[in-house]
């Protein structure tokens, strides 16, 4: 059987708005991924529990609090500590982009900042479930 | 023994979510697991919650893992379908939002599953898992089907307790005295008690149940309000008693050996199914001769490819 990519889509820390996590996660649908849409104010502990139990091959996180750089490094911390090493980390959101590096190099896989293409996050995500996990589309198990 | 198999019995849950990845996936591996965990399983009780979209099921679901929690339950399986896409093959899983703060209990293992395009409300990678918890040591497990429809009774023979959850305002009496649905339950909930309808759902459906002939178990039904934890408790007293009476009626090890049944038909459906689809996609329709010398060509070559 095809695997399909199984993304963990979740709003983390204290923002209430998630129009823009829901149209992303419709499209990683749209494209064929099996997608746990988890709600908003998430916190990281919650975010990495949710990833063991579902076996997510990739986390997509929506910041638009300007947490991020408070909030990714704890979540990149307890992924390493329970074994998530192998699961893509997308963040995307409000990020202003001289904090994209900063995200890259704390572990992050991919950032999407406003105005990205939904075209491009699904081929990105595309892309790093097949780097993390070696998922390749059209390829059965 | 597999180190991977090893951890997940141990409880490390990582290795549990791994394990259960690759059943789903029927593997080679997957297979093997589920060989080894079946040889475990046959304990567990199982309840399934079944009913149309937007039910409560899933809010229900979470106020169950509460009741069962309090009650000394120390491990808690949940599994819970939803649709696929039949134009994508993706799938939009948000049952989990519903029990948002149950992620962090430790007793508790959540795990979503797309339906893949299986009808009937709960899918053969379901059956498996259920399976597998039940090796695991998890019980009870906890099956939230796919927002069912009227025919959705596959659950039937997947679970032991079969809770079909209704809501006031779908319709009338007539709709309690149909066929499908409404004739599997042990347990019917109408949930939203809270509704001025609620009372009349629940004097249809109990009429429906009264005027009906039973031979052992006759079917409960209870008002509950999920969200606002209102008879849940006798909701758990009612699913209780029912595992009682299947364990003395000796009704218990059968719905197992039912539900083994049926793992092993989706099973070896699987298999001939890739059959079937391999032999069909090397046949060329260029040559169109009629459709009967063309069907059984190709069902002579599945068959002797089995």
């Amino acid at each position: 059987m095809e695997k399909r990519i199984k993304v963990i889509v979740a709003k983390l820390g204290l923002d209430g708005h998630d129009r823009g996590a829901k149209v992303v996660a419709r499209a990683l649908k749209d494209a064929g991924m099996e997608v746990v849409y988890t709600g908003l104010r998430q916190t990281p502990s919650q975010i990495v529990k949710t990833a063991i139990q579902e076996d997510a091959d990739v986390i997509g996180v929506s910041i638009l609090s300007g947490a991020h750089l408070e909030l990714i490094p704890p979540l990149i911390n307890l992924m390493k500590e329970n074994g998530l090493t192998d699961v893509g980390l997308i963040v995307g959101g409000v990020i202003p982009p001289q904090d994209v590096e900063k995200l890259k190099n704390m572990g992050v896989d991919e950032v999407f900042l406003p105005g990205s293409s939904l075209k491009e996050i699904v081929e990105k995500v595309k892309k790093v479930a097949e780097k993390k996990r070696g998922i390749k589309i059209g390829q059965t198990t | 023994m597999d180190k991977l198999l090893e951890n997940a019995l141990k409880g490390d849950e990582l290795s549990i979510s791994r394990v259960l990845t690759r059943i789903e996936y029927m593997t080679d591996e997957g297979m093997k697991y589920l060989e080894e965990l079946s040889k475990k399983a046959g304990s567990a009780h199982t309840i399934g919650i079944t009913g149309i979209p937007g039910a409560g099921k899933s809010t229900l679901i979470s106020s169950l893992i509460e009741e069962f929690s309090k009650r000394g339950n120390k491990k808690i399986g949940v599994i819970m379908i939803d649709p696929s896409s039949p134009i994508s093959m993706g799938s939009f899983m948000g049952n989990r939002i519903r029990m948002q703060d149950k992620t962090m209990m430790n007793n508790v293992f959540i795990r979503s599953i797309a339906s893949r395009g299986h009808l009937g409300g709960v899918s053969s990678e379901a059956i498996m898992l259920i399976e597998a918890m039940d090796g695991l040591g998890f019980n009870p497990i906890i099956v939230e089907t796919v927002g069912a429809g009227q025919t959705d009774t596959e659950v039937v023979s997947s679970v032991h307790t079969i809770t079909v959850v209704n809501v006031p305002g779908t319709g009338d009496e007539i709709q309690a005295l149909k066929a499908g649905i409404m004739e599997i339950g042990d347990i019917y909930v109408i949930n939203k008690a809270e509704y001025p309808e609620a009372d009349v759902l629940y004097d249809e459906i109990k009429f429906a149940i009264d005027s009906g002939n039973w031979n052992g178990w006759k079917p409960l039904v209870l008002k509950v309000s999920a969200l606002k934890k209102i008879g849940i408790k006798e909701l758990v007293d009612a699913i209780e008693t029912h595992e009682k009476y299947l364990k003395e009626s000796g009704k218990f090890i059968k719905k197992i050996n039912e539900r083994r049944k049926k793992m092993i038909e989706l099973i070896i459906r699987r298999k001939i199914d890739e059959k079937i689809n391999e032999v069909i996609n090397k046949e060329v329709l260029d040559n169109w001769t009629d459709l009967l010398t063309i069907v059984n060509r190709i069902y002579d070559d599945v068959k002797k490819s089995l």
